[in-house]
């Protein structure tokens, strides 16, 4: 639809386009001040910032942590979620919407209790390392993406192409792998994205589940924020930036990003 | 009865997982709150506490200002990015998803340095001498929900804009032939139409931000404590896990609360045809 634009319109757009990016902006622009003290406008022209982020042992192993807890629990909550998508969009079970309300609840519940309350259970209650319930909290995190976004992509899914597939007489678990598989693999990748994105990001239940032997880069920078209030931040802020830029371009190229608004759009009415 | 088992074959992992690493935990927590000795005691002390009270007004206040600001800020601004080429539209919906998908830690640091002490409000304030001294801006109720508003704004204009372009354009076009102007074809036309999702955004908004964790951690501090913050304070701080269960509980509330008002409104306006 569209109609005469008005220009008050037009200039508010501008005004808030601007206000929504001028804030990361000046992240970039202090990250290469030389001053130790952050003040504006910057002074000089400097990459020691940068270079200090590898000095700091936490960034470095803290990144890696991050990564790799991102990487199986993104990787556990598809390979767990997708059979259940598949089971409640193609095999008509009686309760359906039940399961897709137990399915959700990690969207329900605040993070922060889910924090607490894996801490206090989990790690405190039955004494389990402090890794696998961190990878067992973003997991939960990253099931609702898994639901939310395949459901919408199976229910496009023309089933009578699965059907031809079994009258030609392959099996379901081979219809399965072999051609519905491969004709999701792009939502599949998009979905992986987004839970990678969420629980490398994640801090409220991070903070809960750290420790001395376990640092997360989140919650790493937390710490040196806490202590520190010199570009070395902005650096590695700028590092983080260019790594969301990056998960959205990739998104982008899987089209799942209408995905994400679908996401959006669904948490308000489910 | 094979064809059941495959079925429960499929559902059973997410289902343990999410029971017995989410549901249980969480059980366990609220129990002890609602049903242990003396509980209802320890409930109501809690309410009674001033400090305590003080936290749950500042934390709703917050809560409903945020929602406030989005509402008038996002819907224009939905408006306009509605009105735009479809290609543009798409470019632009990229834009503004762009902070929220970015570390919190990084857009909360940005608004440390706007509003920190001598930070770029603070400087520009100083150097047009309006104020002599930094103004305390960071650390306060309004630079939670400053970055509480930046937090939630690309979801607030997000579900806006797709009940903005699905628009019935021809009830717009009939009242104006009919004579109606724009101002009265705005408020009588098109604003009942977006009515649901306005009222959705705004309680998916309103219980975020009462819930929120990092935005408050990093922007009001302990100086401005919300109940986020203070369960995490009770908690790990000062090791009071009865007043940080006695939190989690109120949180949980508040969340299902939300859930199930827009549950409500969705069902009433759409006539009971909810899928």
């Amino acid at each position: 639809m569209r109609q005469k634009k008005h220009w008050l319109l037009t200039l508010y757009g501008y005004l808030m386009l601007l206000l929504l990016l001028l804030p990361l902006v000046l992240v970039v622009v202090t990250s290469f001040g030389s001053q130790a003290a952050i003040t504006f406008p910057i002074k000089g022209f400097t990459l020691k910032w940068y270079a200090n982020i590898l000095s700091q042992p936490d960034f470095v192993t803290g990144f890696k942590t991050s990564f790799a807890v991102a990487v199986t629990a993104s990787f556990l909550a598809i390979v767990i979620g997708t059979p259940a998508v598949y089971a409640l969009t193609r095999r008509g079970i009686h309760h359906a919407n039940w399961f897709q309300t137990v399915f959700l609840s990690p969207t329900l519940i605040p993070e922060i209790v889910i924090g607490f309350a894996l801490f206090q259970s989990l790690v405190i209650g039955i004494k389990l390392p402090l890794m696998p319930v961190l990878i067992t909290g973003h997991f939960l995190l990253s099931v609702p993406y898994v639901i939310r976004m395949l459901t919408a992509r199976l229910l496009l899914f023309d089933q009578t192409i699965e059907e031809a597939s079994w009258l030609s007489g392959a099996s379901k678990i081979k219809t399965f792998f072999r051609v519905v598989i491969p004709n999701i693999s792009g939502t599949l990748l998009a979905i992986f994205i987004m839970c990678f994105i969420n629980s490398f990001n994640n801090i409220p239940i991070t903070l809960f589940l750290n420790g001395p032997s376990l640092t997360m880069l989140p919650t790493a920078i937390l710490n040196y924020l806490q202590n520190n209030y010199d570009p070395t931040v902005s650096a590695v802020s700028v590092i983080l930036m260019l790594l969301t830029g990056l998960m959205m371009w990739l998104m982008e190229r899987m089209n799942g990003l209408t995905h994400v608004n679908e996401h959006l759009n669904q948490k308000g009415q489910k | 009865m094979r064809d059941r088992r495959i079925s429960v074959a499929l559902l059973l992992p997410s289902l343990v997982g999410i029971i017995l690493f989410l549901i249980f935990p969480v059980v366990q927590l609220v129990l002890p709150v609602i049903f242990g000795v003396k509980s209802n005691e320890t409930y109501f002390s809690f309410l009674k506490a001033t400090y305590n009270q003080q936290i749950i007004f500042r934390t709703i206040g917050i809560a409903f200002v945020t929602t406030l600001g989005l509402l008038v800020l996002a819907f224009p601004f939905a408006f306009w990015i509605a009105h735009q080429r479809v290609k543009v539209r798409k470019l632009l919906s990229l834009v503004i998803l762009f902070p929220m998908l970015t570390n919190a830690v990084v857009r909360n640091f940005a608004w440390i340095l706007i509003l920190g002490r001598n930070g770029l409000v603070n400087t520009l304030l100083m150097d047009l001498h309006i104020v002599n001294q930094p103004v305390r801006i960071l650390y306060t109720n309004t630079a939670i929900v400053i970055g509480l508003i930046y937090l939630f704004f690309p979801v607030m204009v997000t579900m806006l804009i797709d009940s903005i372009v699905s628009l019935d354009q021809s009830i717009d076009e009939a009242a104006a032939m009919s004579g109606a102007g724009p101002l009265t074809r705005f408020f009588k036309i098109t604003l009942p139409q977006l009515t649901t999702s306005l009222l959705t955004g705004s309680i998916l908004v309103f219980a975020g931000a009462m819930t929120a964790y990092t935005t408050p951690q990093l922007l009001g501090g302990n100086s401005s404590l919300v109940l986020s913050t203070l369960l995490y304070q009770q908690s790990m701080t000062l090791g009071d896990w009865r007043a940080a269960s006695i939190v989690a509980l109120t949180l949980i509330l508040i969340a299902l609360a939300s859930l199930s008002i827009t549950k409500v409104i969705t069902k009433r306006i759409s006539g009971g045809n909810e899928v």
